[in-house]
């Protein structure tokens, strides 16, 4: 591994140097947002003060360098994520909103009654409910693939549910709750065998792990910015332009059109036709900001070396006899989730918050993973490039704290 | 005694505490303290939905009097069930109306009230309200 300057990275981030209840603070809710590092913070000031103006519509000077700005990041999300064409890059208000115009649009062209969608235990409610409102609308069949008490996917039942039906198979790269790593690549493979498309939710894998959309073979890829050290109200939809072309529009608007008439209306080419309405210009353009900060410090060593503390802080709370792992996969990214037998996850939140540490607790969005695990909640430690070992032994003590007081 | 009478008294037993920890530590006591509420009234009509922890709330009446036995799943949020129990329950429907609760914000715990928190107490507080005004009605 390169050089990972850990104490310059903290220093980008001034956040960190709050107190929270007379504490350093210690952030470990990354799973639910990023912080955001002095280069974006400048960017959203400097987007206000220097060329603030709408996108795509005006002649002037600052319309152009807003514009120009805007599709800059377009730019960057494409190398970012290997796309084949900038245009396959549809800018969208967050991984909820791409996942939405995926079933939305997709599900018009191509769902009908008897098709047959696969999704898995471990989705967060984003890639549940939309698929859920499709099939209802379409009367096409839901279907679950299940997961093993590790918290990992079981294959040999995705595979039994592959057939000609199947027009979508909607999975996330790694698990918000478990962490769980999913072999995306193996999985288009299975999918395509049979002509189905994959949507695959990267919200919780695009800040830790470099992704190659074209390696992957995926059809669509969804991910938000404020999750990826960028600002919130700006995401991204990636698409296979055979799939964009051929869907129609998501709302009808300004920008996403080429000819309007009262008697007809023509469609914007891509990305354009799924753009409609003005945007969220400084979140796109700060987007790009973010984008070249992870890019400096480069995915693989992001990777590297939150892999390296994922364990040390695994080992370390191994050690404390009242504590399940909830989610213990051979592949895991970022993720610790865990129960204190017989305290309530809102009781140990309560009291690491005390402490200074940051964490979230309760069902995250994946109620029916709970019930699979047949528990209300978990409590969540979730880790960033930022984070040290210091602040893993500082959970471990809080932990540890948190039992002594509740059990 | 009155409400206030009974919420000056906590806010006095809990001028003890010297810290943060001491205090939780007393609460999670009350918390495991209290009676435990009868399984018949631990049903999801008498539950009130606070997203991560949850809070069951029966009422009875006593005359003009409402009597309230409640519980929670999560031991913190069950320790401030039991104080909200100490200070509102046995009282009289009206007083239960107009009461002001000063007590949780004078003991610092006025975080666990705000309406953002999603452990159920808010709107346990409604829903006791709820029940006086029932109650007063009448």
């Amino acid at each position: 591994m390169t050089h990972y300057d850990i104490n310059s990275i903290r220093a980008d981030f001034p956040i960190l140097k709050t107190k929270v209840n007379g504490h350093p603070l210690i952030y470990l809710d990354n799973g639910a947002t990023t912080q955001k590092p002095s280069v974006v913070i400048d960017a959203i000031s400097d987007y206000y003060t220097q060329i603030n103006s709408n996108v795509h519509r005006g002649v002037h000077q600052l319309s152009q360098l807003a514009t120009d700005a805007y599709e800059v990041t377009r730019r960057k999300v494409a190398t970012l994520i290997h796309a084949a064409y900038e245009h396959e890059i549809i800018l969208t208000n967050g991984t909820t909103h791409g996942i939405n115009l995926v079933s939305t649009c997709f599900g018009k062209k191509f769902i009908h009654a008897g098709d047959e969608i696969i999704i898995t235990a471990m989705e967060h409610h984003s890639n549940i409910v939309p698929w859920q409102i499709l099939c209802e609308e379409r009367q096409a069949v839901l279907k679950v693939v299940p997961i093993n008490d590790c918290g990992e996917l079981d294959l040999d039942v995705y595979r039994s549910f592959l057939n000609e039906r199947v027009k979508m198979v909607a999975i996330t790269y790694v698990s918000n709750t478990l962490g769980t790593l999913n072999p995306i690549k193996e999985i288009v493979a299975l999918a395509h065998q049979y002509d189905a498309a994959v949507l695959v939710d990267a919200a919780q894998a695009i800040q830790h792990i470099p992704i190659d959309v074209q390696a992957l073979d995926v059809d669509f890829l969804a991910f938000s910015g404020h999750k990826m050290y960028g600002p919130t109200g700006v995401g991204v939809l990636y698409g296979k332009e055979k799939w964009l072309d051929q869907m129609p529009p998501y709302q009808g608007g300004g920008d996403m059109i080429k000819e309007v008439t009262f008697e007809k209306t023509t469609y914007n080419v891509l990305p354009f036709k799924f753009e409609a309405g003005t945007p969220n210009i400084e979140a796109g353009i700060c987007l790009g900001t973010a984008i070249d900060y992870i890019t400096t410090v480069g995915l693989t060593n992001i990777a590297q070396y939150e892999t390296e503390l994922l364990k040390y802080a695994t080992a370390q709370l191994a050690d404390i006899d009242e504590l399940r792992f909830i989610g213990t996969a051979s592949e895991k990214c970022s993720v610790i989730s865990f129960l204190l037998n017989g305290a309530h996850p809102y009781d140990v939140g309560v009291i690491l918050d005390k402490l200074g540490i940051a964490v979230r607790t309760g069902h995250h969005c994946t109620q029916p993973l709970m019930d699979r695990f047949g528990i209300p909640g978990t409590v969540r430690a979730s880790l960033a490039m930022y984070n040290t070992k210091e602040d893993m032994d500082a959970l471990v003590a809080a932990v540890k704290r948190a039992a002594h007081m509740l059990l | 005694m009155t409400i206030n009478e009974i919420q000056d008294e906590l806010i006095a037993d809990f001028a003890f505490f010297e810290d943060w920890m001491a205090k939780y530590e007393y609460i999670i006591q009350l918390g495991k303290e209290l009676e435990p509420m009868d399984e018949v009234y631990r049903i999801d009509d008498l539950l009130i939905k606070g997203c991560q922890s949850r809070v069951w709330l029966h009422a009875d009446y006593d005359g003009d009097r409402v009597v309230f036995t409640a519980d929670s799943d999560a031991i913190i949020t069950k320790g401030l069930v039991s104080l909200m129990v100490k200070v509102l329950s046995g009282q009289t429907a009206a007083d239960i109306v107009k009461a002001d609760l000063y007590f949780i914000d004078a003991i610092g715990l006025k975080e666990h009230l705000s309406p953002t928190r999603a452990n159920g107490l808010v709107a346990m507080v409604k829903q006791i309200k709820l029940y006086a005004m029932t109650l007063a009605a009448r």
